[in-house]
C-alpha cells in the first residue's frame, strides 16, 4: 500500500522504527490533499505550516531520544466543530467564518500531549446538523466512491478525508449519527463512545445532552488506539464520567467469547435497501461461523426516536445558538438600526435555512403552552426508549443492525424533503437518545460499488468489548482494506 | 404627591432580593468576582460564553447559598438541579441565564422583623442561585450611538430570596431589609453593599381598599431600580398612594396573573412605568443539560450546619438570657454586627454589669463610632476599659453628667478610668450621713418646695436636690440623694 493509505498504527511502526520521519509522513498527506482534495472537498482549511512544523519537531526529538507521545507523528484531521486555539473554527457556519478560538477543545489537547499532527480541520453540516454534509455553509463534501454522491453527516468531511486517504485518522461529532452514518457512506470505521466518555469542552454545542466526540479510522485497531488517547475525565465538562480508560488498543485483537449478539426487529423494517439488508445478514453470518448467538430481540419504542430526537436536540440547539447574536463575537450585520435588528439581520445572514429551521422548532417546542406537549412528553419518552434498551443488554452483548437504512444518495436528491433526510437518521439516533456506545464497520458494497456499513451498538462505556466484538468481523473480511479509486 | 392613603387600605409588600455571594470567584468559571476592576478583564472563554466552552458549579458558592438557606430556616431540597432561562440582552454573553427553576435548593422558611407595630414573621416562597449579567454602559462617547458591555459581573454567583406578600407598610420593608442584609453579612454570606450592586431590591407593590365588606386588590406593580432601603420606603409609599387614586378613577382591581413593571425615578421620588404583563417575556426554560444535578447528602449538610455561626436572631435571644439585656439593647447591639457584639459582650463580662455595660456602649461608643466614622475595631477604647469605667462608676456612685466627662477624658487622654476618676477627685465615696445632712438641711430650708411635693408635684424635688448639687460641686450621686429625700420626707 501507498504511503497515505496505511493505517495510523502502520505508520507509527515505521516512524518508531526510524524507516519513515514525521516530516515525510505530514508530506505525503499534505500531497495528497493537494491533488485529491479538490475532488473531494474535505477539508476546510489545512494548516500546511503548522503540521510541518509539529511534525518536524517530533522528529528532531525522535533525533535526541527523548520521549513520545503515543501518536507521535501521525496526522490527524479534526472536524472544524471542535476549536484549535489559533485556528480557525467555524462549525461549517458562515456566522463563525473568521471565529479564531483562544483555546483548544479537550481532545485537541490530548491529541497535542500525544504528539500527533493536526493537519486541518474537515468540512460538516453548519453546527453538525445535516444528514449529508450538504448544510455546510462552505458548500458541500463529496463521497470519495462517487463524487456525486453525498459522504454522509454532520461529520461527511471527516470521513471523506480518511476515505480518501487524506489523513490516516480523523475526529468527528456525533448528535445523532453524524459518525456512524459517514463511516458507513464512506466505507470506513467509525467511532461513537458513550455520552461522558470523552470531554466536549471545547467541542461546539449542537444538542449538549446528545454530543460526543467520535472517531473515524480505516480500521478497529486505530479507532482503539485513538480513543485510548482522548477518553477519560475532564473537570471542564461535569458530564463527563470518571472513570478510568482501559487499554482498548491493547486488547481489540481478543475475541468476545461467548457472544450473543441482538438483533432488532424494528431496524430491518420497511425503508431498509435489500441491498444493504444482504450485507449486513452476511455480517451476521459472519459472527456466526465464530459461535456467536443470534437472538431476535425488540425496541418497540425505538420507532419514536426520530420524533424525540428532533424535539429534544432542537430545543438544546435553539438556545445553544443563541449566542450567535453578532454582539461579542462572530458575523455581525453591516446596517442595523436597533438591537433587535442588529440580532435578527446578523443571525438571518450568518445561519443557513436548515439551522434556522431547527432553531424555530426547538424555540416552538420550549414556548409557554407547547413545552409539556413536545418538550416534556419527549423526555418521557426517551426514558421508555432507554428502557428498551437497558432490557435488550441484559440479554445480549451487544446489538447489531445497518447503520442506514441506504448507501450513499445522490447530492440534492433528499434536500428538498427534511423529512426523507431525518429519516435516514433512523437506526443511529437511538445510540444518542440512550447514550450508548456505538461502531459502524465496513461491510460489504452494492452493485453500484458503494460501501455500506454494519452498525454495532454496545451498553454505555463498554467500548472495550464493542471494538473486540468489532474487530471479530474485521479481522475475517478484508472490507476495511478496500480504497476508492479517485 | 398624591394624597395619603385613607384608614383602612392596606399596602400589600413582597420583596425579591438579589444578593452577590462573597466567592473569590465566579459561579461556572474561575474568574475573579472582584468589584471595581478594568472592564472586561475578569473574562475568560466561560463567562464571555465562547462556542464549546462549558460552565462548572462553584462549590463554594453552592456552600453559601446553603448556609443562607439554614439560616432563613428553609427547607434544603436534597436533589435540586439547573435551569436555563433563555432571554437575549447584550450583557448575557449566551442569551441564556444558567438558574434553578422549578427545583430551588430551597423553600419555606422566613425572618422575624421588629418595627414599632411589634414583631413579625415574613415567610420566605424560594431561595435560589443563579448568575449575573454583566453591565451595559451607554453612550459614554456622548455620541449617542456607542453601546459597551462591561462582563466582569457576568456569572458572578447570585442568590434570590423571594418573600411572601407578607409586609404591609413602607417600615416593615425596610425592617425585613435590614435584618436580611445583618444576616447575610453577619454569616459571611455576601456583603450587601447596594451602592457596588452586590444587594438588589425589586418590589411588588398593590393595595386592599376596603368597598362593600370586601377588600379589593388593586393590581399588582413590581418596582425596579431601587438604590437604597430609603428608596425602597419612598417607592412603596408613593405607589401605593397612587394605586389607591388610579383604583378611585379607573376601578381596575388585580387580574390573575397580571403584574406591570415600574422603575423608581429617585429625584423626581416616582414610579414609571415600564412593561405591562402583555409584553413580557417567555423564558423557555429547560434543565441545564451541560451540569448535572446537585444531590446535597447529610454528611454535607452537617458541614454546613457546623460553620454556620450565630444568626443575629440566635444572639439577640442570647444576649437577653445569657446577660439579662431587654429586648430593645439586645436589638441595637446585634445590629451593629458580630464585631460589636463581641465588644460588647468582652466588657459586660469583664465589668459584671451588663446593663450599664449595654447604656455605655449603645450610647457613648456608639455615638463616637457614627461622630469618627470607624469601625468597633479602631475604637480608641477597648471593652476592659469600658469594664474598668462601669465598675468605677458603680463604686463610686459617680453621677452621669461627671462619668461622661471621665468618658471624654479616657478619649482626650487615653488614660485608664481608674486614673481619671482620682484625678477629677470623684474616687470619694459620698458618706451616706453626710448627704443625710445636707437632705435634711435643703428639707429644713424649703418648706414650700417641701409642700410642693408632698401635694405630688414631683417637679418640685428639683429645687430641693439643687442645692445639694450646688455644694457637691455635682458629684453627689443624684439616686442616692433622691432615695434619701424619700426617705427624710417620708418621716416628716
Amino acid at each position: 500500500m501507498i504511503l497515505h493509505e496505511r493505517s495510523a498504527r502502520e505508520l507509527l511502526r515505521d516512524l518508531e522504527a526510524g524507516a519513515l520521519s514525521a516530516v515525510d509522513a505530514t508530506t505525503a498527506f499534505l500531497e495528497a490533499i493537494r491533488h485529491r482534495d479538490p475532488k473531494v472537498k474535505s477539508f476546510l482549511h489545512v494548516d500546511e505550516a503548522g503540521a510541518l512544523a509539529l511534525a518536524a519537531a517530533v522528529d528532531a526529538r525522535r533525533r535526541r531520544g527523548e520521549p513520545l507521545g503515543p501518536l507521535a507523528g501521525v496526522p490527524v484531521a479534526v472536524k472544524d466543530v471542535l476549536c484549535t486555539r489559533g485556528l480557525r473554527t467555524t462549525c461549517g457556519s458562515k456566522i463563525l467564518a473568521r471565529f479564531v478560538p483562544p483555546y483548544d477543545a479537550h481532545v485537541i489537547e490530548r491529541l497535542r500531549a500525544a504528539d500527533a499532527v493536526i493537519i486541518g480541520k474537515t468540512n460538516m453540516d453548519e453546527f453538525a446538523m445535516g444528514s449529508s454534509n450538504e448544510n455546510s455553509a462552505f458548500g458541500p463534501t463529496l463521497n470519495p466512491w462517487d463524487l456525486e454522491r453525498v459522504p454522509g453527516g454532520s461529520s461527511g468531511g471527516s470521513a471523506a478525508a480518511v476515505a480518501a486517504s487524506l489523513a490516516p485518522r480523523a475526529l468527528g461529532s456525533d448528535t445523532g449519527g453524524s459518525i456512524g452514518r459517514p463511516a458507513s457512506l464512506c466505507g470506513i470505521v467509525g467511532l461513537k463512545p458513550t455520552y461522558g466518555r470523552v470531554s466536549r469542552y471545547g467541542l461546539v454545542a449542537f444538542a449538549s445532552s446528545l454530543d460526543q466526540v467520535g472517531i473515524f479510522s480505516h480500521d478497529v485497531g486505530d479507532a482503539a488506539l485513538l480513543l485510548e488517547t482522548i477518553a477519560g475525565h475532564d473537570a471542564r465538562d461535569t458530564t463527563s464520567v470518571d472513570q478510568p480508560v482501559p487499554r482498548y488498543a491493547a486488547n481489540v485483537d481478543q475475541p468476545v467469547q461467548p457472544l450473543t449478539i441482538g438483533v432488532a426487529r424494528e431496524f430491518f423494517g420497511a425503508g431498509l435497501d435489500p441491498e444493504v439488508e444482504k450485507a449486513v445478514r452476511a455480517a451476521l453470518d459472519v459472527y456466526r461461523q465464530q459461535g456467536a448467538t443470534i437472538k431476535e430481540i425488540s425496541l418497540p419504542n425505538s420507532v419514536h426516536a426520530i420524533a424525540v430526537y428532533y424535539i429534544v436536540a432542537t430545543a438544546e440547539a435553539s438556545s445553544n445558538l443563541a449566542r450567535y447574536d453578532g454582539v461579542h463575537y462572530g458575523h455581525r450585520a453591516d446596517r442595523f438600526d436597533s438591537l433587535i435588528h442588529m440580532y435578527s439581520r446578523s443571525r438571518g445572514q450568518g445561519f443557513g435555512p436548515e439551522v434556522k429551521r431547527r432553531v424555530l422548532l426547538g424555540t416552538f417546542v420550549l414556548s409557554s403552552g407547547y413545552h409539556d406537549a413536545y418538550y416534556v412528553k419527549a423526555l418521557k419518552v426517551r426514558r421508555l426508549i432507554k428502557n428498551d434498551f437497558d432490557a435488550a443488554f441484559a440479554q445480549c452483548d451487544v446489538i447489531m443492525g445497518p447503520t442506514t437504512p441506504t448507501a450513499a444518495f445522490r447530492l440534492g436528491e433528499k434536500s428538498a424533503d427534511p423529512l426523507q433526510m431525518y429519516l435516514s437518521d433512523i437506526y443511529t439516533i437511538s445510540c444518542n437518545l440512550v447514550g450508548l456506545a456505538g461502531i459502524s464497520v465496513p461491510c460489504g458494497f452494492t452493485q453500484a460499488g458503494l460501501p455500506i456499513g454494519l452498525q454495532i451498538l454496545g451498553a454505555p462505556f463498554s467500548e472495550e468489548k464493542l471494538l473486540r466484538v468489532a474487530r471479530m468481523h474485521e479481522a475475517a473480511t478484508d472490507w476495511h482494506q478496500r480504497r476508492p479509486r479517485l | 404627591m398624591n394624597p395619603a392613603l385613607p384608614a383602612g387600605v392596606q399596602i400589600v409588600v413582597g420583596l425579591e432580593v438579589h444578593v452577590q455571594l462573597l466567592t473569590q470567584t465566579k459561579l461556572f468559571c474561575g474568574c475573579p468576582t472582584k468589584f471595581g476592576l478594568p472592564p472586561n478583564s475578569a473574562t475568560c472563554p466561560v463567562c464571555t460564553g465562547m462556542p464549546g466552552v462549558l460552565p462548572v458549579m462553584n462549590r463554594r458558592a453552592f456552600d453559601l447559598a446553603l448556609r443562607a438557606a439554614l439560616a432563613l430556616g428553609a427547607e434544603v431540597a436534597s436533589f435540586t438541579k439547573w435551569d436555563r432561562k433563555n432571554y437575549y440582552s447584550p450583557d448575557l454573553p449566551k442569551n441564556y441565564q444558567i438558574s434553578q427553576y422549578d427545583l430551588p435548593f430551597s423553600s419555606v422558611g422566613g425572618l422575624e422583623i421588629t418595627t414599632a407595630a411589634g414583631t413579625k414573621f415574613i415567610r420566605l416562597i424560594r431561595v435560589h442561585l443563579e448568575e449575573d449579567a454583566g453591565k451595559m454602559l451607554h453612550d459614554e462617547g456622548g455620541q449617542r450611538r456607542d453601546s459597551l458591555v462591561d462582563l466582569n459581573r457576568a456569572g458572578t454567583p447570585l442568590l434570590e430570596i423571594v418573600s411572601q406578600p407578607d409586609m404591609a407598610s413602607p417600615e416593615e420593608a425596610k425592617a425585613y431589609l435590614e435584618e436580611l442584609r445583618l444576616l447575610l453579612r453577619e454569616l459571611r454570606i455576601s456583603d450587601c453593599e447596594m451602592q457596588e450592586g452586590s444587594l438588589r431590591v425589586d418590589a411588588n407593590v398593590n393595595v386592599r381598599i376596603p368597598l362593600a365588606g370586601r377588600m379589593v386588590p388593586t393590581p399588582i406593580v413590581e418596582i425596579k431600580n431601587l438604590n437604597s432601603f430609603r428608596a425602597v420606603e419612598r417607592a412603596i409609599v408613593y405607589e401605593a398612594r397612587r394605586q389607591h387614586e388610579e383604583y378611585q378613577r379607573t376601578g381596575v382591581d388585580m387580574q390573575a396573573g397580571a403584574k406591570t413593571t415600574a422603575g423608581w425615578d429617585d429625584a423626581r421620588g416616582v414610579t414609571v412605568i415600564q412593561r405591562r404583563k402583555e409584553e413580557a417575556s417567555d423564558y423557555r426554560y429547560f434543565p441545564e443539560p451541560d451540569l448535572v444535578p446537585v444531590v446535597v447528602d447529610a454528611a454535607w449538610l452537617e458541614r454546613i450546619r457546623q460553620e454556620l455561626g450565630e444568626t443575629p436572631a440566635q444572639r439577640r435571644a442570647r444576649l437577653r438570657s445569657e446577660y439579662g439585656l431587654p429586648a430593645y439593647d439586645a436589638q441595637v447591639i446585634t445590629a451593629q454586627g458580630h464585631a460589636f457584639a463581641d465588644y460588647f459582650e468582652a466588657a459586660a463580662r469583664a465589668s459584671g454589669d451588663a446593663k450599664a455595660t449595654a447604656n455605655w456602649c449603645t450610647n457613648e461608643v456608639l455615638q463616637l463610632l457614627n461622630d469618627r466614622k470607624i469601625t468597633i475595631a479602631e475604637c480608641p477604647v477597648p471593652p476592659a476599659a469600658i469594664a474598668e469605667l462601669v465598675a468605677q462608676v458603680k463604686q463610686f456612685s459617680i453621677n452621669k453628667p461627671k462619668a461622661r466627662e471621665v468618658f471624654a477624658q479616657m478619649l482626650a487622654t487615653g488614660k485608664p478610668p481608674t486614673a481619671l476618676v482620682q484625678e477629677l477627685g470623684l474616687n470619694q465615696a459620698m458618706d451616706t450621713e453626710l448627704l443625710r445632712g445636707l437632705v435634711q438641711k435643703a428639707i429644713a430650708g424649703n418648706p414650700k418646695a417641701v409642700a410642693d411635693v408632698k401635694a405630688g408635684k414631683t417637679k418640685a424635688m428639683d429645687a430641693l436636690v439643687g442645692p445639694i448639687m450646688r455644694e457637691t460641686k455635682g458629684k453627689a450621686p443624684t439616686e442616692e440623694i433622691r432615695r434619701l429625700m424619700q426617705e427624710e420626707l417620708s418621716k416628716s
